[in-house]
């Protein structure tokens, strides 16, 4: 019992912070770069310019389907050979930004095809031009549908964060298997921590998430447009459960 | 990439063996496992809806590298001395199971209400009603989901390389330390990944587009 209560000292429940610090910095700075590049990958999966669609789509689908531990190792081993070395926290805030922006392209292709076609035909008729329609119609009510996709995604991202510390990135599941790996007694103790603090910040998130979920659905009791899909049909691209968790 | 997989073929085909056995036995025991928290999480009973709920919301949210090193370092220690490859084999099927509990609850609730009420009308009792009625329509729903689910589980199955776990990621840290050649190794084991992640994407997109038309 004694040893429970060592494993939780200041100066290890510090060490711990100091972990979750770099994992939420990382989280953080992968959640907007992956948001920003995901959505314009996504719209140009969705537009078909010729050629360049298709490769992005290429590019998103093979990205998509690799482990991401092998993306992880791309960037820290395959960036050096393009002459930039970067440190194990920067590859990882890289590789994590490119795979998950993967991911959150997916979402948002998907989630713009579900908006009816008569959207895009009834603003173009009233005199809007294709990007107009895009930005000002489509867009809008698509961002609406696709939230509680990304939420989730972010959630994962958040998990995935932990994988990094395969290049020794000191985060959180680091600095704690550093901590058992000098005091055999302190490893149960160790991962209650590491458990309840990554459960904390993803189970807030996936409130979060339910949270927004109500809140659209209550603003399309409101104002109901011409849905002619379920967001909780399993077969709507759109339902999380669809997507990549 | 051709010498990789002239010297190493052997290795390569040991490690892709590895992770297509851990990936089926995950699957296998987490649709077992995640159908059976999905029925109970459906049921009327608070206390036992509760309880699959905090299964499953627990196992989601905690990452999957620290279930597998929990199972890898703890249970040794205390309890039974166990592989790498089970124990991120255990670890893989646990937090698979709690995704695939939310995709079939949620493949389990789009089916009308009224076919469960018009089966235990009938006098069928709430067991009978579920095996018959309500879980076969349910399964033809979410069965691109779970595609979907079967493929993020093989990717994860990477995770075996961190406990010794003799998978296609682990080989290949082998092999890239031996051949110091690293890239290449590595784009070696990304095309072994896509050969069976990849056909498995396309063919649930197109699951998906024929069950929607």
């Amino acid at each position: 019992m004694l040893n429970v209560l060592c494993a939780y000292s200041w100066v290890n429940i510090k060490f711990l912070l100091e972990g979750a610090g770099v994992t939420v910095f990382v989280s953080v700075v992968s959640i907007i770069i992956s948001y920003i590049l995901g959505v314009i990958l996504g719209i140009i999966r969705y537009v078909n310019f010729k050629y360049v669609s298709a490769i992005v789509g290429f590019i998103i689908d093979i990205i998509r389907n690799l482990p991401l531990i092998l993306v992880i190792f791309f960037t820290y081993f395959g960036l050096p050979s393009l002459g930039f070395k970067p440190a194990p926290i920067w590859a990882s805030i890289i590789a994590l930004s490119i795979f998950e922006a993967m991911m959150v392209a997916e979402i948002v292709r998907a989630g713009i095809a579900s908006i009816p076609i008569g959207q895009m035909e009834g603003a173009r008729a009233n005199g809007l031009t294709y990007w107009q329609a895009l930005r000002y119609i489509v867009l809008p009510q698509a961002i609406k549908n696709m939230i509680p996709a990304i939420v989730s995604q972010f959630i994962s991202l958040v998990k995935d964060t932990s994988l990094a510390t395969i290049i020794v990135l000191p985060d959180l599941m680091n600095h704690a298997q550093i901590i058992y790996g000098q005091n055999t007694n302190y490893t149960i103790p160790m991962f209650i921590a590491l458990a309840v603090m990554y459960f904390i910040v993803c189970y807030s998130l996936s409130l979060l998430s339910e949270y927004l979920e109500r809140r659209i659905g209550r603003s399309k009791a409101v104002d109901p447009e011409d849905q002619p899909t379920n967001p909780d049909d399993p077969n709507n691209p759109n339902n999380i459960a669809n997507l990549d968790a | 990439m051709i010498s990789i997989f002239q010297n190493y073929g052997g290795l390569l085909l040991q490690g892709f063996g590895q992770t297509l056995i851990c990936s089926i036995i995950a699957l296998f025991f987490a649709l077992v496992i995640g159908s059976g928290f999905a029925i109970l999480e459906v049921m009327p009973n608070k206390l036992i809806h509760g309880l699959a709920k905090a299964y499953i919301e627990l196992f989601r949210n905690i990452p999957l590298l620290v279930i597998t090193m929990f199972f890898y370092v703890v249970i040794p220690m205390y309890i039974a001395k166990i592989s790498g490859f089970a124990a991120g084999t255990i670890g893989l099927t646990l937090y698979s199971s709690a995704f695939i509990a939310e995709t079939v609850r949620s493949g389990i609730q789009s089916v009308d209400p009224g076919q469960m009420e018009g089966a235990r009308a009938n006098g069928l009792s709430f067991w009978q009603a579920m095996r018959y009625i309500v879980l076969p329509q349910a399964f033809k729903y979410v069965l691109p989901p779970l595609g979907n689910q079967f493929i993020n589980l093989i990717k994860n199955s990477s995770v075996l390389a961190f406990v010794a776990g003799m998978d296609l990621m682990y080989q290949g840290n082998v092999i890239a330390s031996d051949s110091l050649r690293s890239m290449a190794t590595y784009l070696c084991i990304g095309l072994l990944y896509l050969i069976i992640t990849l056909p498995l994407s396309y063919y649930m997109r197109y699951l998906e587009k024929k069950l929607a038309a």
